[in-house]
């Protein structure tokens, strides 16, 4: 079942220094239970692209429908949880406070609320933090409680841009095997931008390489790896071959 | 604990330069004196004359503190001389403008956060507002309020609220504006409503501006209730005490009416830091 759906998506902004096109012509299907991630250099339009899914950036062209509905409606109806590059808890709120944020504003009841924020925190390993406030807690584990809050309120698409980017080999390595685990465990419909070739062969189902000035899809690439992934497979002949084949696409995409 | 002995030091040393200055200040008037009535000065008949005129130009410290206590202590609060009876008729009018002033204020931040002909059109008037000099518009309000009815504490309180909501709007603009672009979005995927985004993000974003601004505003207030004092006749309040002291040339009466007024200032003011000490360590905030 497709469950997000771009076709000739244009998006154009307007700038003081002249149109600026950030994706022309990107068509995509993502199907439920995928694990696609977005790879390109800066300005290739991955975030943009993401930023449609999740209606924070109109579309000037082409069409995008999330779930069957247009983009905004699906925003509406909550169907997607968003991990931004910071964690962007909120200081005055504990961890728990934090999570329970999104089931406030969709009007959970208080034990419900209780209910999920416990979930959660033993979904990311985060049991026993509730109660801590954010700076209490290192710069991995924050990322942790914000993916906790996206997984929260149990939309079945997440939507995550460079959650790891601002954080160190060791601790990315752990959370991205994490986050496998968690995919696995919840068998959630996944996008995920990041600029690392290990980092998205190591995840993805698919693996979508773009490239700048247009922002554009320059080769989709269907992973062969099993589902089961522990971190040395990325020293195996076959993560290797398709590692080889994205640098080829970035390359590719970058001289024209 | 660690702030007591830089400020004693410094305190001390006022106090010696205090001391210091009363000497040459006031000893023309002791020469004259001893002129008149033909004798000798010797140095330290010089000090202690200058230390304990009657309306020195610059009253000696311990003078004032003399003057602060028995209009203090020793004086029935109910009294037209108590020092406390006239501090709190400024302060009651203190507080008043300051409460007025911190709802416009807030309100005046909330409408120009939210609302673009606002942030265009209004922002500029709230600086123009602060550029008229009070002392020329103090009058003006006190004859406009009086000739509608309205006297005594209130129209004190419109000069302190006019001279209070200034920090308030300015602090609290830039305090509902702290949220970053992403916590922002991040509102926006959950489908927040405005006022939510409000309530649970702008605002509690908002409290370490808001409580610097309230010092601010305290401050202005004060000075505000005095200034609205001094048109009104001198009948009562710290205003009206410098005021009478000045007409009759009581300096040391002017001097512990500033000391009492700036004792008040910072007692208010450190009021504000306790509370924003104990609110911001509930949020977690504290720094």
């Amino acid at each position: 079942m497709t469950v997000i759906s771009a076709q000739n998506l244009d998006l154009t902004f307007q700038t003081n220094d002249g149109p600026v096109h950030a994706l022309k012509a990107v068509s995509l299907d993502i199907e439920k239970g995928d694990f696609v991630s977005f790879i390109g250099p800066s300005g290739c339009g991955k975030t943009t692209f993401l930023r449609c899914m999740a209606d924070l950036e109109q579309p000037t062209g082409g069409s995008i429908t999330v779930n069957g509905v247009s983009a905004a409606e699906a925003r509406a109806a909550r169907a997607y949880g968003y991990v931004f590059q910071a964690a962007g808890l909120y200081p005055w709120r504990t961890i728990g406070g934090n999570i329970s944020l999104p089931l406030e504003i969709m009007g959970y009841s208080k034990s419900d609320q209780r209910d999920r924020v416990a979930r959660v925190l033993e979904l990311v390993e985060l049991a026993g933090f509730e109660k801590k406030f954010p700076w209490q807690l290192s710069g991995g584990m924050q990322q942790r409680a914000s993916i906790a809050r996206a997984l929260a309120f149990d939309a079945d698409i997440l939507l995550m841009d460079e959650p790891f980017g601002a954080l160190d080999e060791i601790v990315r390595d752990h959370l991205n095997e994490q986050l496998l685990k968690l995919w696995a465990r919840t068998e959630k419909t996944i996008a995920f931008v990041t600029h690392s070739i290990p980092e998205a062969v190591y995840l993805s189902t698919k693996i979508v390489v773009m490239s700048p000035r247009p922002g554009r899809i320059t080769d989709v690439i269907d992973s062969p790896l099993p589902k089961e992934r522990p971190l040395d497979i990325r020293e195996t002949p076959e993560f290797l071959e398709i590692a080889h084949r994205v640098r080829e696409g970035l390359r590719a995409g970058s001289e024209v | 604990m660690k702030s007591v002995f830089p400020v004693l030091t410094v305190v001390a040393a006022i106090v010696v330069m205090w001391y210091l200055a009363a000497v040459p200040m006031n000893a023309q008037w002791a020469y004259d004196r001893a002129a008149r009535a033909d004798v000798e000065l010797t140095f330290s008949d010089l000090v202690a004359d200058t230390w304990s005129q009657e309306k020195p130009r610059l009253p000696a410290p311990h003078q004032v503190a003399v003057e602060v206590w028995q209009t203090t202590v020793d004086k029935k609060i109910t009294s037209k001389r108590s020092l406390i009876y006239h501090s709190w008729i400024t302060l009651s009018a203190t507080l008043v403008g300051f409460a007025l002033g911190t709802t416009l204020g807030i309100l005046l931040a909330v409408g120009i956060v939210y609302n673009r002909v606002m942030d265009m059109s209004v922002m500029p008037w709230v600086i123009a507002s602060q550029t008229i000099p009070i002392l020329a518009l103090a009058p003006m309000i006190i004859v406009v309020l009086n000739a509608v009815g309205v006297s005594g504490l209130l129209p004190k309180a419109v000069i302190s609220m006019y001279l209070s909501f200034f920090p308030v709007a300015v602090g609290m603009v830039k305090g509902l504006r702290s949220p970053e672009v992403m916590q922002l979005d991040q509102m926006h995927t959950w489908h927040a409503s405005a006022s939510q985004t409000f309530w649970k993000l702008r605002l509690p974003a908002s409290m370490p501006y808001l409580f610097t601004s309230l010092k601010v505003a305290m401050a202005a207030s004060l000075v505000g209730a005095i200034v609205g004092e001094l048109p009104t006749g001198a009948i009562a309040g710290l205003g009206a005490r410098l005021l009478a002291g000045s007409y009759y040339g009581q300096t040391i009466q002017i001097w512990s009416a500033l000391i009492m007024a700036a004792a008040l200032a910072a007692v208010m003011v450190s009021l504000i830091g306790l509370i924003q000490r104990i609110v911001l360590k509930r949020m977690g905030m504290a720094t």
